[in-house]
């Protein structure tokens, strides 16, 4: 993994070397607000998935398909709000808009993947923008999530409207996030780096009558 | 509170999630150098305020962030229809109840064939 530069494009590594201290946009939210431990009566787990590699693509959905195929062995949703997962779960495309997508791999994996989409790509008309540093995924699992859910998003989270495999950008809370329902059990939610800390307080505020508990 | 569809998600959304940004349809002349100042000031600054039938530009700005026409009727608020950017509403202060269905659809085919190939993508 090194600095390649295609066309006018310049690609590098965002963070080079392990021993440059970074941190997650929940971090202040982590040091200054409360962490209520997780217990087994915890209706609702909040779990950060810190650092991974957000890249979104924008360009024409058949080219971006034939792509990300190739590179990641996922297809693009072809459907509006579509999620798309691989085999582990640990890599996703989501569709954000009829022209652009999101990629979510294992932290360190997105200049890689970048690279790879790039060369994929060759000479056709698309963006990759990394914007790993901009936002982070935090998952909620337990049996009341649906309840804190109906109470920060007017979007209608039943399962007949919001099945696994579904992934929509909504108001929450007074602010927005992107909500993704990955599995039956879960749903994830993609947070922008100004807004994680209002957002997680808001969590916590609403998850305060099931029991949330914080794993770090 | 009420909800309008999104032609691009494809399903109805949440009012709370729109932005309106004005009249719709409204083309920029193609020679802004050869307008007079009353052609350019008339596109530019003047815009209709019909009681009834009114073509609006929206913005799904929480969604998807595009933009999309919507036909409403600014006495009764009713929305009769949303469309994407580049179609042709099938209802209008012309055809209240809304155009014929042959012509409307043919229309339709037409556009989703030119967005389809505008859509794949040139590889230059």
């Amino acid at each position: 993994m090194s600095d390649i530069t295609y066309g006018k494009v310049a690609t590098f590594n965002t963070h080079p070397d392990a021993s440059i201290p970074k941190e997650s946009p929940l971090s202040v939210a982590y040091n200054t607000g409360s962490v209520p431990a997780a217990t087994s009566g915890s209706g609702v787990l909040f779990k950060e998935q810190a650092f991974l590699g957000h890249l979104i693509l924008r360009g024409g959905a058949i080219v971006l398909d034939e792509a990300v195929r190739k590179v990641l062995g996922i297809s693009l949703p072809g459907q509006p709000l579509g999620l798309s997962l691989d085999e582990s779960g640990e890599r996703s495309v989501q569709w954000l808009s009829p022209d652009e997508w999101l990629v979510i791999v294992p932290g360190g994996e997105e200049l890689d993947v970048e690279q790879r989409l790039r060369d994929a790509l060759g000479d056709a008309h698309y963006a990759i923008v990394d914007v790993s540093g901009g936002q982070t995924l935090v998952s909620l699992e337990g049996e009341k999530v649906r309840e804190l859910l109906m109470k920060s998003t007017n979007y209608d989270v039943h399962p007949s409207n919001f099945p696994v495999g579904k992934a929509v950008s909504v108001v929450f809370g007074k602010s927005s996030l992107v909500l993704r329902r990955p599995g039956e059990e879960r749903y994830e939610l993609v947070l922008r780096r100004s807004f994680a800390d209002y957002l997680y307080r808001w969590i916590l505020d609403a998850g305060a009558e099931y029991g949330i508990g914080v794993q770090r | 509170m009420f909800y309008i569809h999104c032609p691009y998600c494809d399903e109805y959304r949440d009012e709370e999630e729109f932005a309106p940004k004005g009249q719709a349809h409204i083309a920029r002349p193609e020679d802004p150098e050869s307008c007079s100042d009353d052609q350019w000031g008339a596109y530019l600054f003047f815009r209709d305020n019909p009681r009834g039938i009114h073509h609006e530009l929206w913005v799904h700005a929480i969604g998807c962030r595009k933009f999309f026409n919507i036909t409403r009727n600014s006495a009764s608020y009713e929305i009769l229809e949303t469309y994407r950017m580049g179609e042709q509403p099938r209802f209008s202060a012309e055809h209240p109840e809304g155009k014929p269905a042959e012509q409307g659809a043919a229309v339709n085919v037409a556009d989703e064939a030119g967005m389809v190939a505008g859509q794949e993508g040139v590889k230059a």
